[in-house]
């Protein structure tokens, strides 16, 4: 069987399985469309918030960006999973108990105030809408490399696929298909790990073998890899970094950014109990945990197999001839997402850093500049072709990938329309609607959001890659500041949390404009994006911490000079601090 | 004050201590032992590598499970003994 026809299956199988989910878990009600009725187990959900979460970012671009980069880019690996803590801890259990159905409904009723709740609207849907662009682009390379079929035929599949299961099923059928997207990615990301793992370390756990000796050359696998790279003049893959204040503050970003993430808040809305709140994130990370102990593993394993490939004799011999170069690298240059240039005419595939301080060295091998671009995001869709794995293996990523981008998109596109339909609709525009209306109202937003998000994958703007920036500062300088005040302090009010909002929002959209350009637009970034021109040298990625803390401070100042929430609010606060009295989530 | 509104307030300090606790623990592990404190650590090597490099990509997430399920046991408990549990 060819290797196509093997993809075909194992793409088919699961959207099958999806597909199925969706007539089985069709919502009849707003309830089962927003919080899939409220009846979700803990660790049901744990799983269905690890699929939620691990975007085609987590799935296909991580370990690449480990590899690159090595220790200093452990940032991804503790800020994606830090956030948990604060999740629950600092606001799971109290939403929960608030027993909503969206985020921006706390933000209102807490701060009593209709234009807060517009304001935490238009953060979600920017953060949401920006983060969705992602995981379409991710589907479609993911189509494209596996199925041979155009990237825009393969996005318009994937959107009728979410659009059974999301329009259908809401908020109930995203959770069990989310469930099944877990069990497909996680053992589509492990089970090439365990092969590699064996093989570099004797090791089946690739966490362990992280940590163990290299069987071929007997030596650490980290010190073997950090001498490999050396040679080729990469800095050190386990080299620290000198500028910490940057990568402190990159890292808090994402922490506080994950924690004020609306389509992974709202997951702790369908658990039945405040208890089982906290139990659930517990159960999320371990999910998480699985697939991000594996990635850092992956990355080194797959860094001194390329690395290998290429120098069969080590890294002082002689590269490969590019005419005997391995299968994988010519199916990854039709994609051309690897290329190769034969500068010194050598007929030899030259990989290594083009530095000045690399200079001499490559002048005395006869190196005429780096000759392999390889692109990040191929590396754990190529791992089993680099380490040789049956063709299953190959079909199981594929399925696998899809599966990370897809449930990750139906968790956004919920956000997106249950703002449009419960928080615009029901909330301002019309809120007499009956419970038959709005549930109605949520489908068609959802069906909207689907086509629009199809249709910005088709098209992404050519900023996709900063946007992710933009979306994680978003969450982590207006969302997270305010879910947290408006359970911590009984003292901000309803100036100061929008006052906070608007300042976190703005300082933090600004920073990333004047280095990215703006409004992203190519060109006119009023200042180059280099260490140099950075404030304290933070870069325009770490700057959601600093809007965060921006927006705690105004907060707290327009507080503090303006008056006292009244009573009633007060006493909200203290009702939700309380699990006490908990019903499960209502629209009312 | 009421009987009641002690109760509640005992409730909320004890939570608060406890989750400033494991926020203690949560930035050591990662911003302190993974990153901040990395050179001074750098003398206790794990498996061909030091300590700070393997709490940055293992010892912190693991740290992270560890303090979750701690918390939710503390806290699931305290809303009993304070009966101010759901049920």
């Amino acid at each position: 069987m060819s290797q196509f026809a093997i993809n075909l299956i194992f793409v088919l199988g699961s959207f099958a399985i999806y597909i199925g989910i969706a007539f089985w878990a069709r919502a009849g009600s707003t309830k089962e469309f927003y919080v899939a009725g409220g009846g979700v187990h803990p660790v049901m959900n744990g799983m269905a918030t690890a699929a939620d979460w691990m975007s085609a970012a987590s799935f296909i671009s991580m370990a690449g960006l480990i590899a690159a980069g090595g220790y200093a880019n452990s940032t991804y690996l503790m800020g994606w999973t830090g956030g948990y803590v604060l999740l629950a801890m600092l606001l799971a259990p109290y939403l929960r108990k608030f027993g909503k159905f969206t985020v921006p409904e706390f933000i209102g009723d807490r701060f009593y105030s209709k234009n807060a709740r517009f304001v935490a609207v238009a953060c979600l849907i920017i953060a949401s809408v920006t983060y969705v662009i992602g995981q379409m682009t991710g589907a479609g390379v993911a189509f494209s490399r596996f199925l041979e079929v155009e990237n825009n035929t393969g996005l318009i599949i994937a959107g009728i696929v979410v659009f059974f299961y999301a329009v259908l099923g809401g908020m109930k059928g995203i959770t069990y298909t989310q469930v099944a997207q877990y069990v497909v990615l996680i053992i589509a990301y492990t089970i090439p790990a365990v092969f590699i793992s064996l093989q570099l370390t004797g090791n089946f756990l690739p966490p362990l073998g992280l940590f163990s000796n290299h069987v071929e050359s007997g030596i650490p696998l980290l010190q073997k890899l950090d001498m490999v790279v050396r040679d080729l003049g990469f800095v050190d893959y386990t080299a620290d970094v000198s500028n910490k204040l940057n990568m402190v503050l990159f890292t808090l970003s994402l922490m506080i950014g994950t924690a004020g993430l609306p389509h992974v808040i709202i997951r702790f809305f369908t658990v039945p109990k405040v208890s089982d709140a906290r139990w659930s994130a517990g159960w999320a990370l371990v999910f998480i945990a699985i697939l991000y102990l594996t990635a850092p593993a992956v990355a080194s394993m797959a860094r001194l197999n390329l690395l290998t490939t290429i120098y069969p004799a080590g890294p002082t011999a002689d590269a490969i001839q590019y005419s005997e170069r391995p299968d994988w690298i010519k199916n990854w240059e039709q994609t051309g997402l690897i290329k190769f240039e034969d500068k010194n005419g050598d007929g030899r595939i030259q990989l290594y850093n083009d530095s000045a301080a690399f200079k001499a060295t490559a002048d005395e091998r006869g190196w005429n500049g780096n000759e392999l671009t390889v692109n990040n995001d191929i590396l754990v869709l190529a791992n089993p072709e680099i380490a040789n794995l049956p063709g299953w293996v190959v079909g199981l990523i594929a399925a696998g990938g899809l599966a990370a981008a897809l449930s990750t998109a139906a968790g956004l596109l919920l956000a997106i329309s249950s703002a449009i339909s419960h928080d615009l609709i029901k909330g301002s525009i019309n809120p007499n609607i009956s419970e038959k209306g709005e549930l109605l109202a949520a489908r068609i937003s959802m069906a909207v959001a689907i086509v629009v998000a199809t249709w910005l994958g088709m098209n992404p703007p050519g900023f996709a890659a900063q946007v992710v920036a933009l979306a994680f500062g978003i969450a982590a300088a207006s969302i997270f500041p305010a879910l947290m005040m408006g359970i911590f302090s009984k003292r901000v009010n309803n100036k100061g949390a929008i006052a906070g909002m608007l300042a976190g929002l703005l300082s933090t959209v600004i920073y990333i404009f004047l280095f990215l350009g703006w409004f992203f637009i190519p060109g006119t970034a009023t200042l180059a994006n280099t260490p140099d021109n950075w404030l304290f040298g933070i870069s325009p990625l770490s700057f959601g911490a600093v809007g965060a803390i921006i927006n705690f401070i105004v907060a707290f100042a327009v507080s503090s000079v303006t008056e006292e929430p009244p009573v009633r609010i007060q006493e909200l606060v203290e009702s939700v601090r309380y699990p006490k009295g908990a019903g499960s989530a209502t629209g009312h | 004050m009421t009987e009641h509104d002690r109760n509640a307030a005992a409730y909320w300090s004890a939570n608060l201590r406890l989750i400033i606790g494991s926020l203690i623990i949560w930035a050591l592990v990662s911003y302190g032992f993974g990153i901040l404190l990395r050179p001074m650590l750098s003398g206790i090597t794990v498996g061909g590598t030091d300590i700070g490099f393997w709490f940055a990509q293992q010892g912190s997430i693991l740290t992270f499970i560890a303090l979750i399920f701690f918390y939710a046991w503390r806290m699931n408990k305290l809303d009993k003994e304070f009966g101010l549990s759901e049920e």
